[in-house]
């Protein structure tokens, strides 16, 4: 999904920095934006380390002057155990990603900002972070985080023209859900879930995405922006 | 509020159709439209009465072909911010009628003419339904607005599953405070409005574009995959 995100950002002109644990992929989402005449570059991060965070955010001001956009988009799922099997080493790893690596994000990138005037965050939470999920238990417990977090970030930094909301995704076919989309079964159900009756793509959330980004949402902070085919209407 | 919205469309390309009970003003908006090179124009049209929202929608039909948007943007105040012992049956039925049953009948009349014309795979219609951030969360004055305002929350989202088969997306938008010529009263009065500013985290009344932006987004192929979706563009009031 970074990689859909990255790509129409750099598409609307926006210099982006791609960060991922994953390098092989994320040099290889740089190197295609690139090509096709955008601006990007990749630089490795785990988001759950506050020293990483502090080093990318130094570089990328230093390198392009400011920043004015970050998308907290890294998450992990931690498999479908069912909350009584749930491991605690599983819930640390997740929430070490999904919820500590988007404080992190957003701290770091609000003091950026402040700096230079202002700016959008944008955490990717999920439709479990508003309702319950039927296995698991560190993703959906790490995107409330995430939603509530938001919230709190967008009240406290408000002031200082910093704009955070959170994007809540529904069933969506991305190489990380990749063995739930190759199972049609599994497909089904999912579908069959969704009012709109379709697995959501890596771009109708990038658009979502990019909306909270732009001007054109200038007056959204703190709001829960649910791309989800209807599942939560019902 | 509409006005800003007719006006973003058409620059957007869209083709028009206004409406409002304020005739002259809808006329004029219809015509700075067409002034600056866009398309609109202005239809007479009372949103609590069925067989009015049945003659303009068979009207765009016949005149455009297909209907593609549907902004259910009229609403009313009950003009007293009185204590809710203070309102009476017709204040309550007077703004129901506007805010609530206008919603259900563009809803209603509106979709039966998006599944003759322009559901497909590819191409749905959107409807977007405008509420309030007090649809959300309790007014300190005022008593029918946010009943009829949760109403086309809720009525938003059922109206979302059931038109999904159609590819019809249903959304309801939550401003906070707007500087509209409807709030004038209250965004004339200094002290009323820097309360108002007070309470909005991004410290400013928002403008009637910053709802628009938000409702030609609903309506874009960009949001394909959002319905039922609640849209607040509320400078944060709600985050509180």
């Amino acid at each position: 999904m970074g990689a859909a995100e990255a790509r129409l950002f750099a598409e609307e002109g926006a210099t982006v920095v791609v960060a991922d644990v994953q390098d092989e992929a994320g040099a290889e989402v740089a190197r295609q934006i690139n090509d096709s005449g955008g601006s990007a570059r990749y630089v490795s991060l785990d988001v759950s380390s506050e020293a990483g965070w502090t080093g990318i955010i130094r570089d990328t001001v230093q390198a392009d002057g400011c920043l004015d956009v970050l998308v907290n988009n890294a998450g992990v799922g931690g498999g479908d155990a069912e909350m009584v099997d749930f491991t605690t080493q599983d819930w640390d790893r997740v929430i070490a990603v999904n919820a500590t690596g988007v404080f992190l994000g957003t701290k770091h990138a609000a003091l950026a900002m402040r700096r230079s005037g202002g700016g959008s965050i944008i955490n990717i939470s999920s439709i479990y972070g508003l309702v319950g999920a039927g296995s698991g238990a560190a993703y959906p417990a790490s995107k409330g985080a995430v939603r509530s977090f938001t919230k709190a970030a967008a009240v406290q930094l408000a002031p200082d023209n910093i704009r955070v909301n959170s994007v809540h995704p529904g069933f969506i076919d991305t190489p990380q859900t990749g063995w739930m989309m190759a199972d049609p079964d599994i497909v089904r159900t999912l579908q069959d879930r969704t009012p709109l009756g379709r697995i959501a793509t890596p771009e109708d959330i990038a658009w979502g995405v990019l909306y909270l980004a732009t001007d054109e949402s200038s007056y959204m902070t703190g709001s829960e922006f649910v791309i989800d085919g209807g599942i939560t209407a019902q | 509020m509409g006005a800003a919205e007719a006006r973003l469309f058409a620059e957007q390309g869209a083709t028009v159709v206004l409406t409002d009970v304020q005739d002259e003003l809808g006329h004029k908006v219809a015509a700075e439209i067409a002034a600056s090179g866009g398309v609109a124009v202005y239809r007479r049209l009372n949103v609590s009465d069925e067989s009015e929202w049945e003659e303009t929608v068979g009207w765009v039909e016949a005149q455009y072909g297909r209907l593609d948007v549907v902004v259910n943007n009229a609403g009313i105040f009950s003009g007293r911010m009185g204590r809710l012992s203070d309102y009476t049956e017709q204040d309550w039925d007077r703004v129901i009628a506007v805010n609530a049953t206008g919603v259900f009948l563009g809803t209603k009349v509106g979709a039966r003419s998006m599944r003759r014309t322009v559901t497909s795979e590819v191409r749905g219609g959107s409807i977007i339904n405008v509420s309030s951030v007090y649809g959300l969360v309790g007014a300190p004055g005022e008593g029918p607005y946010p009943a009829s305002k949760g109403a086309v929350r809720s009525f938003t989202k059922a109206a979302a599953v059931q038109l999904a088969p159609d590819n019809i997306r249903v959304n309801s938008v939550h401003p906070g405070f707007i500087d509209t010529p409807q709030a004038a009263s209250l965004m004339d009065d200094p002290v009323e409005r820097a309360a108002l500013v007070e309470r909005t985290p991004i410290g400013r009344i928002g403008t009637s574009e910053d709802v628009a932006w938000g409702i030609v987004y609903l309506a874009s192929d960009e949001s394909t995959y959002m319905t039922g979706a609640e849209f607040i563009i509320d400078g944060g009031i709600t985050a509180q």
